[in-house]
């Protein structure tokens, strides 16, 4: 159990985590997602010990852990490059957490053998150990980056952008890899990302930040489904945000009312894609097609609304069924819409 | 890619090395050759005794030592600063990156001058230098000093710029794997400088061993105490002692061969390993 209280670190003038609060349960893959300069891999660093806190506590099982060593945290760090010492082969490199333990916890010369060659064969690298990273792919370098990191048995992983200096097949491979060795190990992980599809696809609980601050914890499908915030609506993509007006706990746009907790004024509503009904437009349109496009077994509308502000709209599509012609008149409801007040 | 285009290629390329075995021909090795040949127009005996006397061997004797001293000395003051630089953020950094470079930017016979001026019967501290008995300049301590200015940026400036390009990752895997700083240090950073390393010890010897213009200043030119091969070699000519001079100097040339060679040794025998961690 990995909690965090109120850690705030500045860089000079520049807010890096404006008290972050944050816990993570035992055997949980958490996501810290966000864009770049949004605080999550200074938060990994200073769980690692790599970076101090201004402020704040960082307690490791229960223990206080804010002011110890990174040396003595018994935690695992896999790089965004992997940081493999290159002069070293394979085999030393997963070796050296174990080699540098103090004598009396240090296992024998063959016992660390034996852990290096048991590690190599759980990342699929048993033929390599005689390599130096500079003669591995990109793929195989993050997979010994990984074997480093759990000799040592750590009670917490952490991956910097794990995937992100990979290609796009190898990362779809390796996520899923990943995701599996975690289950079997019974691991405890916290990667880094930017990705939201990775972040939604591999992880149990997603943070994500923006600014220093969480703005959203949750599963994968909290996250999707009910976006705290409008930042968390347009980082993971995927909804039109449109203007609308609030009055009364009731938003209008586009002549639909929706009930909203929002204050009266000014605001903005994020529908996604796929939360709108096409009904008979005999019933009055309400917009207008300008695009259709047949994407397999839905159909993406590019439409303009009477008010002026356009939006995408992707509904199912039976074989055989007519694409309407651009220019048609619609009648579009939304079926799920979030309002938040324009300022924020 | 057209036959036409790999010819002007192979063209290009046969005109580059020509070039460069004509610079090298004429301005290392004809050089070298000329000191070798006057060192040796009386004879091999005239060559081998003008090495036999006092003042020769002392000469050496002494230019020996002044490298065996600096040397060890800016390998470990290269390295500390190198590490500190490029592994830690602390301030005044820049101002240390930039006094690391003064020895460069100052001609040697300045930074000699300033000792005789720190150290001298009539400098700063020469009265109380000569209360306690004891003798900077115009004697070897001098000489030690002004060789260690001189030649203290060689290491520093080899390792930094590529301890900068590595970056402190490697270091801070090792930290998080619960290596201790000492043990980072010997495992990680100095094995991954170690060539460089070489380098800038090599350079910096060569310079040790060769520096004319400070040594020039505070040693005082005491046959067979304060003077050092260049010197040496500058009085023999000075006093047309061709042959004294040149055998002198060959030997200095002899010794910056036996450091190359040893470079290349070293090389040789880590080849593997150096065709592995070199390759990007």
């Amino acid at each position: 159990m990995i909690d965090l209280q109120q850690i705030h670190k500045t860089f000079g003038a520049f807010t890096a985590l404006d008290h972050v609060s944050l816990s993570i349960p035992r055997g949980r893959m958490v996501a810290l997602l966000g864009p770049s300069g949004s605080g999550k891999t200074t938060l990994l660093r200073i769980i690692a010990g790599l970076e101090h806190a201004d402020g704040g506590i960082i307690r490791l099982d229960g223990q206080d852990a804010t002011d110890l060593s990174a040396r003595d945290r018994r935690i695992g760090f896999v790089f965004q490059h992997y940081a493999l010492f290159r002069h070293m082969t394979v085999a030393d490199n997963v070796a050296f957490g174990l080699k540098v333990r103090p004598r009396d916890s240090r296992p024998s010369k063959d016992e660390i053998r034996e852990r290096v060659s048991t590690l190599l064969k759980l990342v699929h690298l048993d033929g390599l150990a005689g390599r130096y990273p500079t003669q591995l792919s990109g793929g195989q370098r993050q997979r010994v980056a990984l074997a480093r990191a759990l000799a040592v048995e750590p009670r917490l992983l952490l991956l910097d952008e794990p995937f992100g200096a990979l290609d796009a097949q190898v990362r779809k491979d390796l996520r899923r890899w990943m995701r599996r060795l975690h289950d079997d190990m019974g691991l405890t992980s916290v990667f880094v990302t930017h990705d939201q599809e990775e972040a939604l696809e591999l992880a149990d609980d997603v943070v994500v930040m923006s600014h220093g601050r969480i703005e959203q914890i949750g599963t994968p499908a909290d996250i999707y489904d009910n976006p705290a915030t409008p930042f968390v609506y347009q980082f993971l993509g995927n909804a039109t945000r449109l203007a609308a007006t609030v009055q009364g706990g009731t938003a209008h746009l586009n002549g639909w009312q929706i009930p909203a907790t929002a204050p009266d004024g000014a605001a903005v509503a994020f529908i996604r894609p796929h939360d709108w009904t096409l009904e008979d437009a005999a019933a009055g349109a309400n917009a207008t097609l300008r695009h259709a496009s047949v994407l397999g077994s839905s159909l993406r509308l590019d439409v303009t609304l009477e008010d002026g502000q356009d939006i995408e709209v992707d509904i199912r599509r039976d074989a055989g069924q007519a694409v309407p012609a651009a220019g048609s008149a619609l009648r579009l409801t939304p079926n799920r819409v979030a309002v938040f007040p324009a300022t924020a | 890619m057209s036959k036409r285009s790999l010819r002007d290629h192979s063209a290009t390329r046969l005109s580059l090395v020509a070039l460069t075995v004509v610079i090298v021909l004429l301005f290392l090795l004809l050089p070298l050759a000329q000191v070798l040949q006057q060192a040796f127009a009386k004879g091999p005996a005239v060559f081998w005794h003008s090495l036999q006397g006092e003042d020769p061997l002392a000469a050496i004797r002494l230019t020996l030592l002044v490298a065996a001293i600096s040397v060890p000395l800016n390998l470990v003051f290269g390295l500390a600063a190198s590490w500190a630089i490029t592994k830690f953020d602390f301030p005044g950094k820049s101002l240390l990156v930039s006094l690391i470079d003064l020895p460069f930017s100052v001609s040697p016979v300045i930074s000699g001058l300033i000792y005789v001026l720190l150290f001298g019967a009539h400098g700063f501290l020469g009265p109380w230098l000569i209360e306690h008995n004891l003798k900077i300049i115009f004697a070897v301590p001098g000489i030690v000093l002004a060789t260690v200015f001189v030649t203290f940026p060689f290491v520093a400036r080899e390792l930094i710029p590529l301890m900068e390009e590595q970056g402190r990752e490697e270091e801070e895997a090792a930290l998080v794997l619960g290596a201790s700083g000492w043990r980072t240090f010997w495992s990680v950073t100095l094995p991954n400088v170690k060539w460089a390393l070489l380098y800038g010890v090599l350079l910096c010897n060569a310079r040790a061993m060769g520096e004319f213009g400070a040594v020039s200043v505070v040693s005082g030119h005491v046959r067979g105490l304060t003077n050092t091969m260049p010197l040496h070699v500058e009085i023999l000519y000075n006093e047309y002692d061709f042959v004294g001079a040149f055998a002198v100097a060959s030997v200095l040339a002899l010794l910056a061969l036996v450091t190359l060679g040893i470079k290349s040794a070293v090389e040789w025998w880590h080849r593997d390993e150096l065709a592995a961690t070199r390759r990007h």
